[in-house]
């Protein structure tokens, strides 16, 4: 392996995809690089306060909805956040699902957000949670299907601030 | 979710993500994040161990509510064990067994990710049903 690792540095995924696309034949994939300052909204209110929107793209949906597929699905499932994470299901090419599955709060971490309300850490979980698909592998539709249909829903909502939860 | 970070914090909603992936974070530079050193497909930490869950999204959320640069990625110094040597074994979509290790040093490399198939992957077969009826 090329990529060097000591244990206390994080893994480069960059360059781990560039070696396998490589060793496989495959053009080098090409990531998203958007070097230009990001849009900044300050926060409005102490987290105590804030009412908090969970968006994960880690492929979640509720059993009774329809599942993603896995060829650039940019479709978005609104999950009832007040139900518990054994409702959620979940489905993605590109990672290992078998731990989510076990387990959905760690890559849709609904449970835990309403404890942490509970605790006062938050003000409010909002009463919808978005669940969409990251392996989207056009920027275009990326840019132009989800990232649109996830503004519409969250500034519907009236949130504080978005948590999202990539894989 | 940095495009769409960008697109929500530009629509004037404020925006966290969570990451286990730096370069691939600082590659797409969305407003806020927050890293935590562990393999993908474990954002949130490890399945059924809710207290470490619950401490690596308080750290996120108190290093965000601390931010005031566009583009920071916090470190929330949540890591998966104290010598990291899961990473031995990362691979882009996640981490090999032991018995794969030994197979890729062979020589072998082979494309781990599932086929890209257009139609609806259900968790359980009882997922299409209930969906199926609900349409």
């Amino acid at each position: 392996m090329g990529v060097p690792l000591d244990g206390s540095s994080p893994v480069d995924y960059i360059a781990l995809t560039r070696e396998r696309y490589d060793a496989m034949g495959y053009p080098p994939y090409q990531w998203v690089e958007l070097s230009e300052s990001p849009p900044w909204t300050p926060l409005s209110r102490p987290l105590a306060d804030s009412t908090i929107a969970l968006i994960g793209s880690g492929g979640a949906y509720r059993e009774g909805q329809t599942a993603f597929h896995w060829k650039d699905d940019t479709g978005v499932r609104l999950i009832p956040s007040a139900d518990p994470a054994t409702d959620i299901r979940v489905t993605h090419f590109a990672y290992d699902l078998e731990p989510a599955r076990e387990d959905p709060n760690i890559v849709f971490p609904v449970d835990r957000l309403r404890e942490l309300v509970d605790e006062g850490v938050l003000g409010g979980l909002a009463s919808t949670a978005l669940g969409c698909m990251g392996g989207i592998y056009s920027v275009r539709r990326a840019t132009e299907e989800l990232a649109p249909a996830i503004v519409a829903e969250v500034t519907a909502m009236d949130v504080d601030l978005a948590l999202l939860v990539p894989v | 979710m940095g495009l769409v970070a960008r697109a929500l914090e530009a629509a004037g909603v404020p925006t966290l993500c969570l990451t286990s992936a730096y370069s691939i974070t600082a590659s797409v530079n969305p407003p806020r994040a927050a890293f935590s050193d562990l393999p993908l497909g474990h954002t949130v930490g490890r399945p059924h161990e809710p207290e470490f869950q619950r401490d690596l999204l308080r750290r996120a959320l108190r290093a965000a509510e601390a931010m005031d640069e566009p583009g920071t990625i916090a470190l929330t110094g949540v890591s998966w064990d104290a010598n990291g040597s899961w990473k031995r074994r990362a691979t882009p979509t996640g981490v090999e067994s032991e018995t794969a290790e030994s197979e890729s040093e062979s020589g072998s490399r082979s494309d781990t990710r599932n086929e890209r198939v257009d139609v609806p992957q259900y968790q359980y077969e009882s997922d299409r049903l209930a969906a199926e009826s609900d349409a």
